[in-house]
């Protein structure tokens, strides 16, 4: 690629370098108002309700919550069910992300285009949509009755839900790593291959430890919204697979705001680990953003 | 730019007169009912009639509704709450007495409801009956070749995969409660404890929890047998004519959906202007059409045409089965609690 060099037209303000960065400073105030507003308070509000009885002393009770018997076996369950549709997905994302790199340039914004195409539509009803299709008198059962097949019944089973999961999670498994695939510099690889790597030793060196900050940003993108995913239980699981985000939903809307942010606080917890874990691997510093 | 500055002038007329409106009259009512309660023609008729805007919300449950009239984040003129949620609400000090000298049209209102009212609402002093019936079974004629005329069937083994159950908790315990010929108000903990075992027994057989989306499922084949509201049984048969409803023998559970007025309500007398209206006989008729929960307004009873809904057992059962159910009593907080977690304990282990 050939670099344009232009003169850089210097605005007043830039020469003044200190007017400048202040200009940039003054352009973050909007975003910092909305941290705090959305995301900070509510945060402390959480760990204040999550810490706190209705009469407001502190209490562990409600953190306690999560060692009751049904809510470990929802817990364990949304840990399960998402560590699979997170492993399902980067198995998809991958190699998908790999050929698109090596496919050219036009069809490659064809089908990246196709992966995020069905997130204009919204979340909800493509949910709700999965339940007409997986149904016994869905779409799927009535071709495959049509042929004289047997009929798939898996709605209302944890793979129904995990096949939501990933449905609905993939493209935020494809893009990430797609986006750090193509920024790999094809004279790096050219050079590993000179060098007398063969492909599976190009991959393994060269590819796969450079397109990791897309990977862990893949895996957290996924994991993330598994792990507390309620809607996708509740829709395809038939309210008969209890997750943890299921139960934290219930506490809430049967207003035990304190119960909910207990177990809010451990879930978070557990995202904290995990993404602990994830940035050890990560040395290039999240790399892969998702866009 | 000067078509811009039209714009903008004429933006701005357009916001000045519509404030002028709302500004001269001024009156509101904030209603806060359940989702597709009510006739949307209503609300425009009152509306034109009376000159009060009615600001209308909705709430999918009674546990949705009520953390947000305690909270006091919004000061709602009527709320349509359920019998038992109308006793918790009058308990803790949320509603306030109504003026029923503004409201005429409660003489309409059928005794024999204001009666049942009385156990949740005594001397019937907070609240004035919508919409009420029962808890039963919807069963699929093509699916099911034995009668149904008990709980016993949604237990069945036999009927594996092919049962929707209700997903709420005092509607399920009642089930239950009702079939092993407990009281389903009953605070005895042996007693619960054998509804929870029954239902835990029954969790493998079940396709699915649902509320809302049994009418659907129902309506598009897709199971055998579903608990179900009794206001939805006339449109579910009216759509496929395969269903038919039933209150089982053991009894079930009557319920009364009636206004209220909370007590942070600041337009009281257009709430009572609008809960009048609600009883009007030809309005109740219009809502009892396009909603098909029956009404305990006599008046527009007498004015059903078709008489095959007038005599609908569905509608209007018989007093004989009326007397096998019981209303919801709001059984206090510790007590709710502990029916929330049997219904965990119940689907989640």
């Amino acid at each position: 690629m050939k670099m344009l060099k232009k003169p850089i037209n210097r605005t007043p303000s830039q020469k003044h370098g200190a007017l400048g960065i202040g200009g940039i400073k003054w352009l973050s105030f909007p975003y910092i108002i909305w941290m705090i507003g959305f995301i900070i308070i509510p945060l402390l509000v959480i760990i204040y309700y999550g810490l706190t009885t209705k009469d407001s002393h502190l209490t562990l009770e409600n953190i306690a919550l999560t060692f009751n018997q049904i809510n470990l076996k929802a817990l364990r369950l949304a840990l399960e069910l998402s560590l699979i549709s997170t492993a399902i997905c980067l198995i998809l994302a991958y190699p998908l992300a790999m050929i698109l790199r090596k496919s050219k340039m036009k069809s490659n914004s064809f089908i990246v285009m196709i992966i995020i195409l069905p997130m204009w539509m919204n979340f909800l009803l493509r949910t709700i949509a999965w339940q007409n299709i997986l149904e016994r008198t869905g779409i799927i059962n009535t071709i495959l009755r049509f042929l004289n097949l047997p009929t798939l019944n898996i709605i209302n089973t944890p793979a129904a839900i995990v096949l939501g999961m990933v449905y609905n999670f993939l493209p935020f498994m494809v893009l990430p790593i797609y986006n750090v695939l193509i920024k790999i510099d094809k004279d790096v690889v050219a050079a590993a291959r000179d060098l007398g790597a063969n492909s599976v030793q190009t991959f393994m060196k060269i590819i796969l430890p450079l397109s990791l900050p897309g990977v862990i940003s893949g895996i957290t993108m996924v994991f993330v919204p598994s792990l507390t995913t309620f809607v996708i239980s509740s829709i395809l699981g038939g309210s008969k697979i209890v997750l943890i985000g299921n139960v934290i939903e219930q506490q809430f809307r049967i207003g035990n705001w304190h119960g909910g942010s207990g177990l809010s606080l451990v879930l978070m917890l557990f995202i904290l680990i995990s993404m602990a874990i994830l940035s050890k691997y990560d040395k290039e510093g999240g790399g892969g953003g998702l866009w | 730019m000067k078509k811009l500055f039209a714009l903008s002038t004429l933006l701005m007329l357009t916001i000045a007169v519509l404030s002028a409106c709302s500004n001269k009259e001024g009156e509101k009512v904030f209603v806060y009912n359940w989702g597709e309660y009510i006739d949307e023609d209503v609300i425009a008729l009152f509306e034109e009639e009376t000159g009060i805007q009615v600001i209308y919300e909705e709430f999918e449950q009674n546990e949705d509704m009520y953390p947000k009239i305690e909270s006091g984040a919004v000061n709602y003129d009527v709320v349509c709450p359920s019998d038992y949620m109308v006793q918790k609400m009058i308990e803790n000090d949320l509603v306030q007495e109504i003026n029923f000298d503004n409201i005429p049209n409660f003489k309409y209102i059928d005794s024999t409801y204001l009666e049942s009212a009385s156990e949740f609402d005594p001397g019937n002093k907070y609240s004035v009956p919508y919409t009420w019936g029962t808890v039963g079974i919807l069963y699929n004629k093509t699916k099911v070749d034995e009668p149904v005329d008990s709980w016993d069937i949604i237990f069945d083994e036999k009927y594996q995969g092919e049962i929707l159950m209700i997903d709420s908790v005092r509607d399920a315990f009642a089930i239950a409660l009702k079939y092993l010929g407990y009281d389903l108000n009953t605070t005895n903990e042996a007693e619960l404890e054998e509804a929870k075992a029954l239902l835990k027994k029954q969790y493998p057989l079940v396709q699915a929890y649902v509320v809302d989306q049994v009418r659907d499922k129902m309506i598009g084949d897709e199971a055998a047998l579903g608990v179900i509201y009794s206001g939805e049984a006339i449109y579910t048969s009216r759509e496929n004519p395969n269903l038919e409803y039933v209150v089982p023998k053991e009894g079930s559970n009557v319920w009364i959906d009636a206004w209220v007025i909370p007590k942070n309500s600041k337009n009281k007398e257009n709430a009572e202007a609008f809960i009048n209206f609600m009883c009007d006989p030809e309005i109740a008729l219009k809502n009892f059409e396009y909603i098909t929960y029956s009404t305990p307004n006599f008046g527009a009873w007498e004015l059903i045409e078709d008489e095959e809904v007038k005599n609908s057992p569905v509608a209007f059962p018989s007093q004989e089965v009326l007397d096998r159910c019981t209303a919801y009593r709001y059984l206090g907080e510790e007590m709710e609690s502990n029916y929330i977690q049997k219904w965990n304990e119940v689907k989640g282990e």
